[in-house]
């Protein structure tokens, strides 16, 4: 690029460098400085214990079952939204944003009327033999509500771009509705799909104001990692805390890899569909 | 036939799982909130420590928007005008506090500046607060808006290149005169964009916030914070009332949002 005569490079990076180290950097390593204060052992110790364990299971759990939700869910609604547009759909898409907008503590006091014993969904759920609030069920339906815009946003313009002339060609060849689907659209989508649903997982992962109300916090039960480390906070156990910390913060890094490595299959495959 | 069949069932399907999914807990919020009245609603939200937590919210957002902003337009034309060794690392990096859980965005701060920390003693002895304090909020907040500026600005300013503000610097501009009058002009509705949802989210926070406040009523409780003061002690009306102003903010934000949207689809 031959933007070498504009001005200004050098204030703009060391600025950017400066607030980046002072905001993200060193306070994320003072973690990991922390966490070093302990020995191997004592560690192993915090992060295998029969409540963290325990932790990880359900956030996993939770997450993946509600990440799943989201994908089938989050595709139906993109296709709705791209394909068909009905009458004030419009502002449908606007809603799909509401839970990134909406701060987690209101969405939490929010699920948790809805779906306790005596709420609007939770008592004919009660009467039907299903408990949903303070059960790991009720944190599933939180993290639902907090995944669906990622699967639905990566989704949607992927499916937006899809070329007309493509599934025409399979329908001429004979193909039916469910095979132009599943041969011609679906692999096209796949990518985004995957790269949505992690996003949604990760989120997941470490959510807490959506979670915190619902979940009912009974440790070894309805506990998740989040809700873990903050109890550790409150009866100021801070190596605790900052064990599980990295647990959950090597967790996010690891999926974080992932989903860049799905966005670079992505960028490939399109590159060579588009030759 | 059958195709039509397909389509009205599966509109039918996603719209009823909108519903019950997002906006059941939308109206939830404003049912609750006026269950025992308009005037429990609004003695709710309009006694002192719920006006204090609103005001400390809106200063908490107000102080986030232009440092983050800021920092956001120098990182983007720092990147996406100008080609240097680790570009996409500082990229990555940027994006890096959307991948932690906001419970970790607080507590690296309360490592960082806590009673217990190296520097927790200098500050006690200098009478510094930080944690369970209002910077504590400040820090955290900043932190997990950190990105949304900077993520918006740096595709944008890419696809748009660098044409005209090389035309005007060779014409004779000067650096100001190239930030107001080109550059700004053409980043003004991405720079809106990222705007709404850095403020969205800095209103909203609760998790990070939660973990520095120290749940302080009336000197160090946000919004969110005070829903849940209010929710634990059972004063569910009161809680669902200031959830709901809350919830108008979230709503005027997306609507703003889609606005900007609108404007940004629009031919220059």
């Amino acid at each position: 690029m031959s933007a070498r005569t504009l001005p200004g490079f050098r204030p703009a990076l060391s600025f950017t460098l400066l607030y980046l180290s002072f905001m993200v950097l060193i306070p994320l390593a003072g973690l990991f400085l922390k966490s070093a204060e302990l020995t191997w052992a004592q560690y192993w110790h915090i992060v295998s214990g029969p409540r963290a364990v325990a932790s990880y299971a359900l956030t996993l759990g939770t997450s993946a079952t509600a990440a799943g939700v989201t994908a089938v869910f989050g595709l139906l609604v993109a296709w709705v939204l791209v394909r068909y547009p009905f009458p004030g759909h419009r502002i449908v898409d606007a809603i799909v944003d509401l839970p990134l907008a909406l701060p987690t503590a209101v969405a939490g006091i929010a699920l948790t009327a809805l779906y306790a014993g005596n709420g609007w969904l939770g008592a004919p759920l009660e009467r039907a033999g299903f408990k949903v609030a303070f059960t790991p069920l009720g944190i599933t339906v939180a993290l639902i509500f907090i995944g669906l815009p990622f699967v639905v946003r990566t989704v949607q313009p992927v499916l937006q771009d899809l070329e007309p002339e493509v599934e025409e060609a399979a329908a001429s060849l004979g193909a039916t509705r469910a095979q132009t689907f599943w041969k011609v659209i679906f692999p096209a989508i796949l990518p985004a799909l995957v790269t949505g649903t992690t996003l949604a997982f990760a989120r997941a992962l470490g959510e807490y104001g959506s979670v915190v109300f619902i979940s009912g916090n009974l440790p070894l039960k309805t506990e998740v990692t989040t809700l873990l480390i903050m109890t550790k906070l409150e009866q100021y156990d801070y190596r605790g805390a900052t064990a599980l910390a990295t647990v959950m913060l090597g967790l996010s890094f690891v999926l974080l890899l992932a989903i860049n490595m799905t966005q670079a299959w992505l960028r490939r495959r399109n590159g060579v569909e588009g030759a | 036939m059958r195709p039509r069949l397909v389509r009205a069932g599966l509109i039918g399907v996603a719209l009823a799982f909108l519903a019950l999914c997002l906006v059941m807990p939308l109206v939830a919020v404003f049912a609750e909130a006026f269950a025992k009245g308009f005037e429990v609603y609004w003695a709710s939200i309009s006694e002192p420590e719920a006006r204090r937590a609103l005001w400390l919210t809106a200063v908490v957002a107000g102080l986030s928007v232009p440092l983050n902003m800021t920092f956001g337009i120098a990182a983007a034309w720092a990147i996406a005008r100008f080609r240097f060794p680790g570009r996409q690392l500082l990229v990555t990096l940027i994006d890096l506090p959307f991948a932690v859980s906001p419970v970790i965005s607080g507590l690296i701060f309360v490592l960082l500046f806590g009673a217990q920390s190296a520097l927790g003693p200098w500050l006690e002895a200098h009478d510094i607060t930080i944690i369970f304090a209002i910077p504590g909020i400040m820090l955290a907040t900043l932190f997990v808006t950190f990105p949304f500026v900077a993520r918006e600005l740096i595709p944008m300013m890419e696809e748009q290149g660098a044409d005209a503000e090389e035309a005007a610097v060779a014409l004779g501009a000067s650096g100001v005169q190239l930030f107001w009058r080109v550059t700004l002009p053409q980043i003004s509705w991405g720079l809106m964009h990222g705007v709404v949802l850095l403020t969205a989210r800095a209103v909203g926070e609760f998790g990070a916030v939660s973990v520095v406040s120290g749940h302080i009523r009336g000197l160090t409780n946000t919004a969110p914070l005070h829903v849940e003061i209010l929710y634990n002690e059972y004063q569910f009306a009161a809680a669902f009332a200031v959830a709901s102003a809350l919830s108008l903010f979230a709503l005027l934000s997306l609507g703003l949002r889609r606005a900007v949207e609108w404007r940004m689809a629009q031919p220059r």
